[in-house]
């Protein structure tokens, strides 16, 4: 059956205050159409949790959506500081927020647990770090065969995942390639799955190519074709990374007016990521494209 | 041949990589340090980054390292779990970069907290992967500027180990072996003696008692602290016309 409908569609349906929400994307394939989707259908009181909250929960942070952050490191990648997510911290601009703050591979790892069902997973970091100190879901366990001591990390089950790749098919059985991140733990260990792609294709193309599937249908609850649907972060194979964007943030996001008047005009402004991509300048999008380098075809065989 | 504090930082870390090494490559200083490395003396340096991309091999700058030009062509690309664990975590990499808003004596870096963690005076990005590749890597290697700031004697936060309390330390915390190697500032070279930094190269035109000013402890010197050797018309042409030509981070 399937499970295609708009993000408005698939936002409202799947989030509620108050809930845990983790949109997945190391650095590629950033679900921004749906963290503006939530901006603009206006939740609180979020749990919002990432390794890296990167602009989309900058954003959603200047924009009151969030009381709780967890995360490993929130920087903007190659460019400074989360200005919104360090008023908030400082300044208590424009609430305050809590912290659960991991390391990547802690991060990465309660997700994993969250996806096998696993109580706690042992991790080789942690040991002569303050982290452990200031975060009491970290902590020491003492291996069962042998002297060694290391740190626990517990399960994390978001309420909520979006995670996204470049095509599926209408039931949700995707095909992702390039930087795949966490995506496919984020779908597993959530209750709710939103599943955003670049483009649906038939069935046939995800069963040509079954070593390239992300996660099956079975863990997707909805299905959204988004195209552009993670400008300024980028799709490979689709269109590369804004970069321009991430420095403009920058300067953008330098007061919590500043970012006030960006919300309005490319979230609160545009009824949906159609009118967003339709208001970026055709310029700019055309600086975005791709060039081709196609992987060699492989051979199934048939028997 | 002029150059700048940035580029002989570079071409200094570039040297710290052999041939043949793993390393677990940041965008700025470290990835046009292992680039350099791979162009000159490491051609079989192995580039592995933060996001999964194994055996990268750019075409041009990356600006994040989950830059599409990272994962086209890469010996293979895992998720991010896959990288931690499979690469990181067994011991699979030789060498790490990492950088931080303070350093102390022991190695140890913070880029977490400036001042205290519920009541930051400046808030910092965080670990990232940096706390469990300074864990995990043979040997870290550490670029950032010189300042009395930046060096205390002891970090506000200990985000990624270093040799934690001194000598012994990583055994009595549980940690592998290895550690921090280097530390390459605009100022000098340092190196760890009994899990202790001392400069073992001072950089042309700054002086002795510059480094011991700008550091927040009476850091020792090797007995034969040399003049840090500049880099070589080779070495600058690479980094200006083909690694970076448009300057970004030069």
């Amino acid at each position: 059956m399937s499970k295609v409908k708009s993000m408005e569609q698939a936002i409202s349906t799947a989030v509620s205050d108050g809930d845990c929400i983790y949109l997945a994307g190391f650095t590629h394939l950033i679900p921004f159409a749906a963290s503006h989707e939530i901006i603009r259908q206006g939740y609180t009181n979020l749990e919002v949790a990432r390794a890296t909250p990167d602009l989309v929960y900058d954003q959603m942070i200047a924009a009151g959506c969030v009381d709780k952050v967890t995360f490993s490191w929130a920087g903007n990648p190659g460019v400074g500081s989360l200005h919104a997510f360090r008023r908030a911290v400082e300044e208590d601009v424009p609430n305050p927020i809590e912290l659960e703050e991991y390391t990547h591979f802690g991060m990465t790892m309660r997700l994993y647990a969250g996806a096998v069902d696993l109580p706690f997973v042992p991790v080789k970091t942690f040991a002569g770090s303050d982290l452990p100190a200031e975060n009491d879901n970290i902590r020491p366990v003492q291996s069962p065969f042998g002297n060694e001591e290391l740190y626990a990390v517990p399960p994390l089950h978001p309420d909520v995942a979006v995670v996204r790749g470049q095509r599926a098919d209408e039931n949700g059985n995707v095909h992702l390639w390039g930087i795949p991140g966490e995506h496919k733990e984020a779908a597993l260990a959530s209750d709710t799955v939103v599943l955003s792609v670049e483009e649906t294709v038939d069935e046939s193309v995800i069963r040509s190519d079954p070593n390239r599937t992300l996660v099956t249908a079975d863990d997707i609850d909805h299905v959204v074709e988004e195209p552009y649907g993670s400008h300024p972060s980028y799709a490979q194979g689709y269109y590369d990374r804004d970069n321009e964007a991430y420095l403009n943030w920058d300067e953008e996001s330098r007061t919590h007016e500043d970012t006030q008047e960006w919300l309005d005009e490319w979230v609160y402004g545009v009824a949906d990521r159609d009118e967003y991509i339709r208001k970026l300048s055709s310029d700019r999008l055309l600086d975005l494209q791709t060039g081709n380098a196609h992987s060699t075809t492989i051979n199934m065989g048939e028997s | 041949m002029n150059y700048t504090d940035t580029e002989l930082m570079v071409v200094k870390a570039a040297q710290k990589l052999q041939d043949g090494d793993s390393v677990l490559v940041g965008v700025g200083v470290p990835n046009l340090a292992a680039n350099l490395a791979k162009r000159t003396h490491a051609p079989e340096l192995r580039m592995i980054y933060e996001s999964g991309t194994i055996d990268s091999n750019p075409s041009s700058l990356p600006l994040s390292i989950g830059d599409p030009v990272l994962a086209a062509g890469a010996a293979s690309i895992e998720s991010l779990h896959g990288g931690f664990n499979y690469y990181l975590q067994s011991g699979r990499i030789d060498a790490g970069f990492l950088g931080g808003a303070q350093i102390d004596r022991y190695g140890n870096i913070n880029s977490t907290v400036i001042g205290d963690y519920d009541d930051p005076d400046v808030r910092l990005p965080g670990s990232g992967g940096a706390c469990e590749i300074a864990s995990n890597v043979e040997k870290t290697i550490i670029t950032t500027t010189h300042q009395r700031q930046r060096f205390p004697e002891e970090v506000d936060f200990i985000t990624s180990p270093g040799f934690i309390d001194g000598e012994g330390g990583r055994e009595r915390h549980g940690l592998r072996e290895g550690g921090p190697v280097a530390v390459i500032t605009d100022m000098a070279v340092m190196g760890f003696r009994d899990e202790e930094m001392v400069v073992e190269s001072i950089h042309p035109g700054v002086e002795r008692e510059d480094v011991h000013e700008a550091t927040g402890w009476d850091i020792e010197f090797a007995n034969d602290v040399s003049e840090t050797e500049p880099p070589t018309e080779n070495e600058l042409r690479l980094l200006r016309e083909e690694l970076d030509p448009d300057g970004i981070y030069l």
